[in-house]
């Protein structure tokens, strides 16, 4: 147990005496002049938590993936499924020690802490960026990066979207679990559907898991059977509560990647990622050898997320009204929470007067559900 | 309860838990009916959960292939059968033990999907159509609830003819008695472990089928969260059940009532204590286990060569 503890091991040893004086020092020196040694050529190691075509989470950090790899002078090596476990470790070791990876994607939120962390400090001459985590300054190592998105805003535009659409203007949400990152798309969601129609309202079904097939599916059906028409969710893989509203003859919106394909007559629009915008950016600087950006965050105006198309059920006027939205806010001119503003027991949840913009730390600690939302955190 | 709007939102309740039970209980039903068949011969085999898997990934790949969802439950229920001859057939050699075959069985089974299913994920196969017993009625909850699938109520007579074949048939009476003593069977002439093999096909065969369910009807797509665990609950269901048939089938409703419970109640509004009701069919299962495990009679109507007493 010793030995792996120690800084510097054997392995590491000679591993810069076959790599020659040169090249040892290069290693040596702060991440970024490997790089530029290296001519051009950058090895991207990319880590999934689960399938790359799911329909979902990991098919949207796919997607970006591949035009990386489009790239001149970038490979890309991938794996699938890892778990996260100190299987993150190993993958991350591999990739780095085989295939040469001085860049890594770690997609999941898992990840993090400690994993890549960890690896981070191991290796200081390799980049790491991970999804959706909170990197800090002076406590977190510089060669990691965190890149998430503000999909709230899509969030909104798919409640104008539903409830534009709906008839019984009951709206509704199948989520995992009540974090955050969740409940801040749910009450985007009712906050869009309320600037259509002041009385809809969104159900909120939450199934305890990421990824639970047969429980999504009975929460779809259960919300249809109470006259909802209009369905989204929060899960990893959409791609069951999206089947179901199109075979039961309901609107759905999609959300991580685009689910049109699966719902061509019900699906309105959605909530995607758009990772390339980080992806290729964080890959440029790695291969510049610039310093590392830590804290990547983004909206429609900085191309991190964008809806989907409109689907043929979503009506000229709603169309225009959603595309008047989107253009003030890829201005920066639109801000969803701000007061007053009351959650779903009574209290009041943003004041009257204050208003949270969309980097507003605040915002990130979404504790509550907005009035309008049956449901309960 | 007095008030009108109470009292219809209890009966939508219902309806809900109906529907649910409808919807989400076949996979048990068919695992659970393929276990019984099997541990009346005798043998107990957990490898059920790798072959549901494993059955889902294959009827989806052949439905998507071939064009029809029939001929890939048929060879999801083929998959299930190798699967079943293979746990038999290890089973018979000595030493072995069939519980630890069960778990390495269980471990392949969804592995192989899952390498063997990375193609499935994306596509769409043709699904299963329903049955719609519900065009009587107005109520569109009440034509969701028994919008059902043609496997169910195969199952269900499944279950009656069963029974009758376990208890009234001399075919029943052979493979409960290899079950219940195998010298007696050995004395009687009877081939102990070509019957046991067959049995442990027998079942596999159904659980292939039941995950050709879970792919190709409800939820209707292969991806690798798709049982959670469906079959494991499905052979401690065989327990309580007694090794019954119909009681299996009666177990496996319940099984499904309780699952719908907690989204029923949370499209409904009633929305605190969430995670106890998801919890539902978990608690339901160590309270029927509780109630059942009355001192004395512990395993009593167990198969007595079963390897879980020690008789």
């Amino acid at each position: 147990m010793s030995q792996s503890n120690r800084p510097f091991n054997r392995r590491d040893a000679l591993r810069m005496l076959g790599a020659g004086g040169a090249a040892a020092a290069a290693q040596m020196l702060p991440f970024g002049i490997g790089n530029v040694l290296a001519a051009g050529k950058l090895t991207v190691g990319v880590l999934y938590v689960g399938p790359r075509d799911d329909f979902g989470y990991n098919q949207a950090q796919a997607q970006a993936a591949a035009i990386i790899k489009q790239m001149p002078g970038v490979k890309v090596v991938e794996e699938e499924k890892v778990p996260e476990t100190v299987a993150v470790q190993k993958s991350i070791e591999a990739m780095i020690n085989q295939d040469g990876a001085s860049l890594i994607f770690a997609t999941s939120f898992g990840y993090f802490d400690p994993h890549v962390l960890k690896m981070a400090a191991k290796y200081p001459n390799v980049r790491f960026a991970h999804c959706g985590g909170l990197w800090t300054q002076g406590k977190h190592p510089a060669n990691v990066a965190s890149y998430f998105g503000y999909i709230d805003e899509c969030e909104y535009l798919d409640g104008m979207a539903a409830a534009a659409a709906s008839k019984t203007k009951k709206l509704g949400f199948i989520a995992a679990k009540p974090i955050p990152q969740v409940l801040r798309n749910i009450n985007a969601f009712l906050l869009g559907a309320r600037a259509v129609d002041p009385k809809a309202t969104v159900r909120v079904i939450f199934t305890g898991d990421w990824a639970l097939p047969v429980k999504e599916a009975e929460a779809a059906n259960s919300l249809i059977d109470q006259g909802v028409d209009v369905l989204t969710c929060h899960v990893d893989s959409p791609k069951v509560v999206v089947q179901i509203a199109e075979r039961r003859g309901i609107y759905s919106c999609g959300y991580h990647a685009s689910q049109a394909a699966l719902a061509p007559k019900g699906y309105l629009t959605g909530a995607e990622w758009d990772w390339q915008t980080p992806y290729t950016s964080l890959v440029k600087a790695a291969m510049e050898g610039k310093p590392m950006v830590n804290f990547l965050r983004g909206g429609l105006k900085e191309g991190f997320v964008k809806p989907s198309a409109f689907g043929p059920a979503v009506s000229a006027e709603a169309r225009a009204k959603s595309t008047a939205v989107k253009d003030k806010m890829v201005k920066g001119e639109f801000v969803i929470f701000k007061g007053p503003l009351n959650d779903n027991t009574g209290k009041v949840a943003i004041a009257s007067g204050v208003s949270h913009a969309q980097q507003d730390p605040v915002l990130e600690d979404m504790k509550y559900l907005v009035d309008g939302v049956i449901g309960q955190v | 309860m007095s008030d009108p709007a109470s009292d219809f939102a209890l009966g939508s309740l219902l309806l809900a838990l109906l529907g649910g039970a409808m919807r989400v209980s076949t996979p048990f039903l068919f695992v659970s009916l393929g276990e019984c068949i099997t541990e009346t011969a005798g043998r107990i085999n957990l490898g059920l959960e790798g072959i549901l898997v494993f059955g889902a990934m294959s009827g989806y790949g052949v439905s998507y292939l071939t064009g029809s969802p029939w001929l890939g439950i048929l060879a999801a229920g083929c998959c299930g059968t190798l699967f079943g001859l293979l746990h038999g057939v290890l089973c018979s050699l000595p030493k072995v033990n069939d519980i630890a075959v069960g778990i390495a069985l269980m471990l392949f089974g969804t592995g192989l999907a899952f390498f063997l299913g990375k193609p499935l994920i994306q596509p769409q196969a043709p699904m299963l159509p329903p049955l719609n017993l519900g065009g009587w009625s107005d109520d569109p909850q009440v034509r969701s609830a028994l919008r059902i699938n043609v496997l169910l109520p195969i199952g269900l007579v499944l279950a009656f003819v069963l029974q009758w074949a376990l208890v009234s048939t001399r075919a029943g009476l052979v493979l409960r008695l290899v079950g219940d003593n195998a010298a007696a069977a050995r004395a009687l002439g009877y081939p102990v472990v070509p019957i046991r093999i067959a049995a442990t096909a027998a079942g596999g065969f159904l659980a292939g089928v039941g995950g050709a369910f879970l792919s190709l009807y409800y939820p209707g797509s292969w991806n690798e969260g798709l049982s959670s665990g469906q079959g494991l609950m499905a052979v401690a269901l065989v327990i309580f059940a007694r090794w019954n048939p119909v009681r299996c089938a009666l177990a496996a409703l319940l099984f499904g009532a309780a699952g719908a419970l907690g989204p029923a109640l949370q499209s409904q509004g009633i929305t605190s204590g969430y995670y106890l009701f998801n919890a539902a069919p978990y608690v339901l299962t160590l309270a029927l286990m509780a109630a059942s495990c009355t001192p004395g009679r512990i395993l009593a109507g167990a198969p007595g060569e079963l390897s879980l007493g020690n008789r």
